[in-house]
């Protein structure tokens, strides 16, 4: 049985197809991810990646083909950080609210939040550097302010897989090398699986793997495999300098 | 004067004016507890909507004799559930079906009215509520429900937060979205069905939405917004009840009065706050 889960991928995308109202936007995605791992997706705009990550947090089932989880990975051990927030304008919430509801899943249906769970809270208002605002109101904030936000509180939800869609996008560069690193933290140090859409450049430095979408699957392979090839020197040539 | 406090002596002594005060304050408590979610789901109207099927449920039961809870219960539930889905998941949209539903529902009960006796006392109560006409076995009703939709809202107030801010985050990170959806369309109907006889089919709604509003108007977190409408609109029912005694005011009218006023209030208190910060901004 261990050697069973051992041998088993975390995610395993099977000639994944995905649609809205019948149009397919996305098709014949195939790869598998180990624990561990750090995908990079990235495409131009329009070419399926949030649509992929939505089929991913299984928001969205696919039209052909399957995505299969394992090594006991659940919905509960994901966290997710949204492209843009869903929550509307005046929506009453302050930031610890917000943050708090990220903690919602690892409560094992127990319906308030412990002293540990606030804790953890706090910890990861302190690491996005947003603790001095957790009373604040959450609609009150910058864009960038927000984004944060929605990182500490896909930090609070995560267990095994962090999905993040452009979660830099709009950021200064200080700020951005700031996510990155926390983003690598959480990878090397908690072994945490990572899947991120970006276009920069800085954030492949940093991934093992690449997944380069153009309403289908371009190229999917190890990262330093990448680079070598005609599409990853396109890209890069395209998005700047390392 | 001391005939003023005789009369307030005897309303208290009075089993009708108890059991009003009883009903009245523990489904303003659970309408406004409910209320903020359906405020900022953008499903305000839902108040209106089921109020009407449940006076069209009321007239069909009057005309076949039978007592009102038994079919306004049940249909109200499912026009409930139905509502929340067809927003969700259709080409229909919420408001659209909630005015469909509405519209159906008012031409079954005027039908309904038409083919028997007419309007008769019970029909008219549910029109315009009649807060005053509870009997002992409509307060036990009204105040168990009540009591279970209070103690549901804070067993799941964590879960409704969640799927009312984000509902694709909870969904993605494991909440089962559909299942407190569903709460919240069951708690809302028992609500409107309890609410109905004491406001009104006309009034209910204003009973969910202004609570929410008014406490939104100066509140910027979720907990407090709730726990704000919930004494807020437990004290506008008192100030309501409060001027049906002494001015002789329709209950339901009054209450939704004291709601508007305490909106107008709350407004001018955050324009004021806001023009205060504005003006301290220029001065640093
Ligand atoms: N809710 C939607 N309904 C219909 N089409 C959509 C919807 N969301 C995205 N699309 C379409 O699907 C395609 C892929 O979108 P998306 O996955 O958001 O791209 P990306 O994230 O790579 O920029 C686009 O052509 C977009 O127009
Ligand atoms: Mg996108």
């Amino acid at each position: 049985m261990r050697v069973v889960t051992i041998l088993m991928s975390l995610i395993n995308c099977k000639d994944v197809s995905l649609a809205y109202d019948g149009n397919i936007v996305l098709s014949d995605v195939n790869f598998q991810l180990n624990s561990g791992d750090y995908l990079c997706v990235v495409g131009e705009n329009g070419s399926g990646k949030s649509t992929l990550i939505k089929g991913l947090l299984r928001l969205k089932s696919p039209v052909s083909g399957e995505i299969v989880f394992s090594d006991g990975l659940y919905s509960s051990h994901i966290g997710y950080m949204p492209q843009q927030s869903a929550a509307q304008r005046d929506f009453p919430a302050t930031v610890f609210e917000v943050v708090l509801s990220g903690r919602l899943n690892s409560r094992r249906g127990k319906p308030f939040y412990s002293k540990s769970d606030r804790q953890e809270v706090s910890e990861k208002l302190y690491d996005v550097g947003m603790e001095g605002l957790k009373k604040h109101s959450y609609q009150e904030l910058s864009g960038g302010q927000q984004q944060r936000v929605l990182l500490a509180r896909a930090l609070c939800a995560t267990k095994k897989l962090i999905l993040l869609d452009e979660p830099v996008s709009g950021l200064d560069p200080v700020v951005t090398s700031e996510m990155y690193s926390l983003i690598q933290e959480v990878n090397k140090k908690d072994g945490i699986t990572v899947i991120m859409v970006s276009h920069d450049l800085n954030a492949i430095k940093y991934s093992t793997h690449i997944l380069h979408l153009g309403n289908t699957q371009l190229f999917f392979g190890k990262t330093a495999e990448y680079v070598e090839t005609p599409l990853g020197k396109r890209f890069i040539g395209e998005n700047g300098n390392v | 004067m001391s005939e003023f406090f005789m009369y307030i002596a005897e309303l208290f002594a009075a089993p009708f004016f108890v059991r009003a005060l009883i009903v009245g304050t523990l489904v303003s408590l659970c309408s406004s507890l409910l209320g903020v979610s359906l405020v900022l789901k953008r499903y305000s109207m839902i108040g209106t909507g089921l109020s009407n099927v449940s006076f069209g449920c009321v007239t069909v039961a009057v005309a076949l004799n039978i007592a009102p809870l038994y079919i306004s219960i049940p249909v109200v539930v499912a026009s409930s559930f139905l509502l929340l889905r067809i927003s969700d998941n259709s080409k229909i949209k919420g408001d659209s079906a909630i005015a469909m539903i509405s519209s159906g529902a008012i031409s079954i009960g005027v039908m309904a009215v038409y083919l028997t006796s007419g309007v008769t006392n019970d029909v008219c109560g549910y029109m315009f509520g009649s807060v005053f006409s509870l009997t002992q076995s409509d307060m036990v009703f009204s105040a168990a429900l009540s009591v279970v939709v209070i103690i549901m809202f804070v067993i799941f107030y964590n879960r409704i937060f969640a799927v009312t801010f984000d509902e694709n985050f909870a969904r993605a990170t494991g909440t089962n979205a559909g299942r407190y959806n569903a709460v919240i369309a069951l708690l809302t109907a028992s609500t409107i069905v309890v609410g109905m006889k004491m406001m009104g089919t006309l009034l209910i709604s204003s009973l969910i939405i202004f609570p929410a509003l008014t406490s939104m108007r100066l509140f910027k977190s979720f907990k407090i917004v709730v726990v704000c409408s919930g004494f807020l609109s437990v004290f506008c029912f008192f100030i309501g009840m409060a001027l049906t005694v002494i001015f002789e005011a329709p209950a339901g009218a009054s209450v939704v009065i004291a709601h508007i006023a305490f909106f107008l209030i709350f407004s001018a208190v955050s324009a004021l706050k806001k023009i205060r910060k504005r003006s301290i901004e220029i001065n640093e």
